[in-house]
C-alpha cells in the first residue's frame, strides 16, 4: 500500500521534471507568438538573422559559462575579459588585421582564464571570489590602459561587421563554429564526459582516478578564450568600446545557460540549450525594439526571464532531492 | 608454501593524533572470500581505505603478490587490480552506464580526442553479460535499481582486470532477489580466482559466503580464523570485547520525574517505523544500533529537522503537531548533531559567540533589544568554567578552530546547557575525542541528568551506552527492537538486536 502510494508520487514527480525541462521551449514559443500578434515585422527571415548575429557575443560567452556551471563553478569575470581583449587589441595592436585582431583577443582570454584557474586550482580560493575580483582587476587593467577613453578600431576590423558569407553574417558562423566545438568536446571527448562527473559529484569522481584539477583549470580558460572571442565579436558590431563595454555581460551569459537548462550547482545542461537561451533572450529584446516598448521596460523583461528561468532550476532541483531521497527502511509493497 | 595475493603487516593510522590502527595484519588468497567484521569504528573502514588508496600509509607495509604496494590515490589501487565498492556507489547518474564504466580512463579513437563509442560499448556489453545485466550499455544510469547500480560497478571492476574486490556494505540497499543475485556473483568471482574482501554487519551473510573471517576492535585483530571453526556468538563475543572498566563517572542517583518527551507510534515512510519510547526528567535513555539504522533521523524528527507522517510526540506534558527547531529550542530541547564542524559550531566564531548564539535573545533587553554584553560574558564564562573548557584561553577572542575536538564539543555542551534545556538530545556526543575529554563529557550528562533534565543519547558505542544509560533502546532499520534496562545490560545481546534485519526475519546467525 505504502509502496504503491510511494510509486505513483514518485510518477506524478517525474511528470512536472518533464514539465519542467521543458519550460523554457514553452516560453520560447510564447514570445514569439505574442511578438507575432503584435506586429508583422517580427516574423521574418531578416529579422531572425539580426536575432542570431546580435545575440552571438552573448551565446559565446554562455557556451564557456556553460563549462564552468557544469563544473558547479562561476565565472564573474568574462564580461570584464571582454572589455580588457579589446582594450589591449585597440592600444597595442592598432594595426591589426581580422586574424591578428581574433587572435590577439583570444590569447588575452586565455591569459585571463589561466590566471582565474590558478587562484581557484592551486590558490583554492572559491570561484565566486576570485572571479569577482578578477571582474574589477581585468575592468581595472582595461580602464587604465585605454586611459577610460574610448577604444576605437581600424577599418579592417571594423569591415568585418558587414562581411557575410552565403548571406549570413559572419558573427553568425564564429558563434556557429564555437557551438559546434563544444558541442563535440562535451559529447564526445573523454574531457567532456570527465566534466560531468565531475559536476554531479566531484568526490566520487577523485576515486574514480578523474584529474579533476586539470579538468577544473581548463574550464575556466575555455571560459576566459570564449570571453575573448565574444570580446572581438562584439566589438566589430558596435566599433568602438567605451567604459561600459561588456558590462553586466557576464550575468547575461549565466541567465543564457540556465535558461537553457544548465544546472548552477552542476552535473547538468550543455550547450544546446544556452545557445536557446541566449537566443530567448535577444527575441524577447528584439520584439520589444520592434514594438516600440518604453526602453526602460527593457530590464524587467529579461529579469523576469531570468527569474522564471532560475525559479524552473531550483524547482527541478528541489523535485530530484525528493526523489533522490536516501531512504533507510525499504517499505514493502 | 607460496605467498599469498595480499599480505598486509603492522598497519597503523592515527588521526589528528588519534591512533585508530594499531598495527592491523591479515593476508588474503587468490579465490578467497574473507569476511571482515567489527563494530563501527574498529577500523575496517580506514584499513580497507588504506588499501583501496582513499588514505596514505603510515606505518606498516602491503604486498600484492609479494610486491610492496603504497597507493597515493584510488587510481594507484585501480592499476595494482583492487577495486573498491563503496556503500556510496561510486557512480555518476547524470551519465551512462557505459560511461560510468569508462570515467576514469576512456578509450579513444587512434591519434584523435574522441572517445571510441564502438569499442567502448562492445566492452562494455561484454563485462555486463557477465554480471548478467541486460540493459543497453547506453542506458541512462538514473534509470537502474540500486542492485543492478552495483552489479554495473562490479562490471567496472571486471573491466579493470581487479584481482581484488572490496565490498563495504554491500547489501544495505538491495532487495532480497538482488542480494541473492549478488551472492551467486561473488562466487562465480571467487571460481574465477579473485579474491574478495567482505565487510558486513550481516553475520548469516558472512557464514554464507566466507571463507574466512577477521575480527577488528578499536583497530586491533582481535580474532578469526576459517568460517567453518567459528559460530556468530564467537564473532559477537570477540567484537564487543572486554568488560567495562572505570572510564565512566559514577551516576548519581536520581529519582525519575514526569516524561519529558512521548513518542507514539512516530514513523515516516522509508526512515523510521512505529517508534513509541518515553524519556522521564532525569534519566539518561540510550539509543543504540548500527550505522544507518535511523537514530540521528530519529533525533531530527524529534528537533523538527525532519518531517514524520503519523504518530504523535509530547514534549512536557504538550503535544507538538509540527515540530519545528526554532519551537523546540524555545520549549527546552538541546540538540548536539553528530557533525560538530558542520552543524554543531560556527568554526570562525569565538568561544563566546558560538555559547551566546541560541541565547542571545535572553539577554536582550527591552525596548529595543540591546543585548546586555556584560551580562551575556558572565553568563558565558560561569557556564564555560561548569563544563570546563579549557581555561588557558580567553572565551572572547579564541575562535571554536583552535580548540581541540573535546574542548569544542564541551562548547557545544554549554551553548545548550547555558539555556537550562528539559531535554538534552546528544547524537554521538563523544566521537572523535579522546579518553580524558570523554569522560568530562559523561560528567556533563550526568549533572545534567541529576539537576532534572532528560537526556537522550545516541551513540554507535556500546560501551558508552552501557556505563552512562538507565535504559538502552536498540534500533535496527527504523524501528526500535529491544529496550534493556540497566540492570540486564548485555553488550551481545544488544549487539545481537542491533544486527536484525528483515530479510534474514531473525537475527544473523
Amino acid at each position: 500500500m505504502i509502496g504503491e502510494m510511494a510509486q505513483t508520487r514518485r510518477y506524478s514527480e517525474q511528470a512536472k521534471l518533464v514539465a519542467l525541462r521543458s519550460a523554457p521551449l514553452i516560453l520560447f514559443a510564447i514570445v514569439i507568438a505574442l511578438f507575432s500578434l503584435l506586429s508583422d515585422r517580427f516574423l521574418t527571415v531578416q529579422n531572425f538573422l539580426n536575432i542570431l548575429t546580435q545575440s552571438s557575443h552573448v551565446a559565446i560567452l554562455g557556451i564557456g559559462m556553460t563549462f564552468v556551471l557544469l563544473i558547479a563553478g562561476i565565472d564573474l569575470s568574462v564580461g570584464a575579459i571582454m572589455f580588457l581583449a579589446v582594450a589591449v587589441m585597440s592600444i597595442y595592436v592598432p594595426d591589426a588585421t581580422p586574424v591578428t585582431g581574433f587572435l590577439t583577443c583570444l590569447a588575452v582570454g586565455i591569459a585571463f582564464g589561466a590566471v582565474n584557474a590558478v587562484v581557484i586550482t592551486w590558490v583554492r580560493i572559491a570561484a565566486f571570489i576570485a572571479t569577482l575580483s578578477a571582474l574589477f582587476i581585468g575592468r581595472g587593467i582595461a580602464l587604465y590602459i585605454t586611459e577610460t577613453r574610448m577604444a576605437f578600431m581600424n577599418m579592417d576590423i571594423l569591415s568585418l561587421g558587414r562581411l557575410a558569407y552565403l548571406g549570413i553574417p559572419w558573427a553568425i558562423w564564429v558563434f556557429a563554429a564555437v557551438f559546434l566545438v563544444a558541442f563535440v568536446t562535451l559529447r564526445s571527448t573523454p574531457f567532456g564526459r570527465q566534466l560531468y562527473a565531475i559536476g554531479e559529484n566531484r568526490s566520487a569522481a577523485l576515486k574514480a582516478g578523474i584529474n579533476v584539477n586539470a579538468i577544473q583549470f581548463a574550464v575556466y580558460v575555455i571560459s576566459g578564450a570564449c570571453a575573448g572571442i565574444a570580446g572581438f565579436v562584439s566589438i566589430t558590431q558596435v566599433g568602438a568600446a567605451s567604459a561600459t563595454f561588456g558590462l553586466e555581460k557576464e550575468f547575461a551569459a549565466i541567465a543564457a545557460a540556465v535558461l537553457g537548462g544548465t544546472s548552477l550547482f552542476g552535473g547538468r545542461g550543455g550547450v544546446v540549450g544556452t545557445v536557446f537561451g541566449a537566443v530567448l533572450i535577444q527575441t524577447a529584446y528584439s520584439g520589444l525594439v520592434i514594438i516600440n516598448a518604453n526602453p526602460y521596460i527593457y530590464p524587467l523583461v529579461t529579469a523576469s526571464i531570468i527569474f522564471v528561468a532560475v525559479f524552473v532550476d531550483s524547482q527541478r532541483v528541489r523535485i530530484l532531492e525528493t526523489i533522490n531521497r536516501r531512504t533507510i527502511r525499504v517499505e514493502e509493497a | 608454501m607460496t605467498e599469498p595475493l595480499l599480505r598486509i603487516t603492522d598497519l597503523q593510522k592515527s588521526f589528528f593524533g588519534v591512533k585508530v590502527l594499531h598495527g592491523v595484519s591479515l593476508t588474503l588468497d587468490r579465490g578467497e572470500v574473507m569476511g571482515l567484521v567489527g563494530e563501527n569504528g574498529s577500523g575496517k573502514s580506514t584499513t580497507m581505505n588504506l588499501l583501496g588508496g582513499v588514505l596514505r600509509l603510515e606505518t606498516g607495509e602491503i604486498l600484492i603478490d609479494g610486491v610492496p604496494y603504497n597507493p597515493r590515490s584510488p587510481r594507484d589501487a585501480q592499476e595494482a587490480g583492487i577495486a573498491f565498492i563503496h556503500q556510496e556507489l561510486n557512480l555518476f547518474e547524470n551519465l551512462s552506464i557505459e560511461e560510468n564504466m569508462f570515467i576514469g580512463g576512456f578509450p579513444r579513437l587512434t591519434g584523435l580526442p574522441f572517445i571510441a563509442r564502438a569499442g567502448m560499448r562492445r566492452r562494455a556489453a561484454a563485462a555486463l553479460a557477465r554480471v548478467r545485466i541486460g540493459h543497453d550499455p547506453a542506458t541512462p544510469l538514473a534509470r537502474l535499481s540500486q542492485g543492478e547500480r552495483q552489479l554495473v560497478e562490479i562490471a567496472r571492476a571486471l573491466l579493470q582486470d581487479a584481482r581484488i574486490i572490496i565490498f563495504d556494505e554491500p547489501t544495505t540497499s538491495l532487495t532480497h532477489r538482488e542480494t541473492s543475485r549478488l551472492f551467486e556473483l561473488i562466487g562465480e568471482l571467487k571460481a574465477s580466482g579473485i579474491a574478495i574482501i567482505y565487510i558486513s554487519h550481516v553475520l548469516a551473510d558472512i557464514f554464507r559466503l566466507c571463507d574466512t573471517i577477521t575480527v577488528l576492535r578499536d583497530g586491533h585483530v582481535v580474532g578469526g580464523g576459517p568460517a567453518s571453526e567459528l559460530t556468530a556468538e564467537d564473532l559477537i563475543r570477540l567484537m564487543v570485547g572486554r568488560s567495562l572498566s572505570q572510564i565512566f563517572p559514577d551516576r548519581t542517583p536520581v529519582e525519575p520525574g514526569p516524561a519529558i518527551l512521548d513518542v507514539e507510534r512516530l514513523s515516516q515512510p522509508g526512515i523510521v517505523r512505529d517508534i513509541t519510547f518515553q524519556v522521564r526528567a532525569g534519566e539518561v535513555v540510550g539509543i543504540s544500533g548500527l550505522m544507518g539504522a535511523g537514530r540521528s533521523e530519529l533525533a531530527r524528527i524529534l528537533f523538527g529537522l525532519d518531517p514524520f507522517a503519523s504518530g504523535t510526540i509530547r514534549f512536557a506534558g504538550e503535544t507538538i503537531p509540527a515540530p519545528e527547531p526554532r519551537d523546540m529550542i524555545r520549549r527546552g530541547m538541546a540538540f548536539l548533531t553528530e557533525d560538530r564542524r558542520g552543524e554543531g559550531l560556527m568554526m570562525e566564531a569565538t568561544i563566546e559567540e558560538n555559547i551566546a548564539l541560541p541565547s542571545v535573545d535572553d539577554f536582550a533587553s527591552a525596548p529595543f533589544g540591546r543585548v546586555d554584553r556584560a551580562r551575556l560574558r558572565r553568563a558565558v564564562r560561569q557556564i564555560g568554567d561548569e563544563v570546563r573548557i579549557s581555561r588557558t584561553k580567553d572565551v572572547g577572542e579564541t575562535p571554536a578552530q583552535t580548540l581541540s575536538g573535546g574542548n569544542q564539543q564541551k562548547v557545544v555542551l554549554a551553548k545548550w546547557l547555558l539555556r537550562r534545556p528539559k531535554l538534552l538530545v546528544l547524537d554521538e556526543p563523544t566521537r572523535g575525542i579522546d579518553v580524558g575529554a570523554k569522560f568530562e563529557v559523561y560528567k556533563i550528562i550526568d549533572q545534567a541528568a541529576a539537576s532534572g533534565a532528560g537526556v537522550l543519547m545516541i551513540s554507535s558505542e556500546l560501551e558508552e551506552l552501557m556505563g552512562m544509560c538507565d535504559r538502552i533502546l536498540v534500533m535496527a532499520h527504523g524501528e526500535i527492537r529491544q529496550e534493556f534496562a540497566r540492570a540486564s545490560f548485555n553488550g551481545e545481546r544488544i549487539l545481537e538486536a542491533a544486527m536484525w534485519s528483515p530479510k534474514t526475519g531473525e537475527v544473523a546467525a
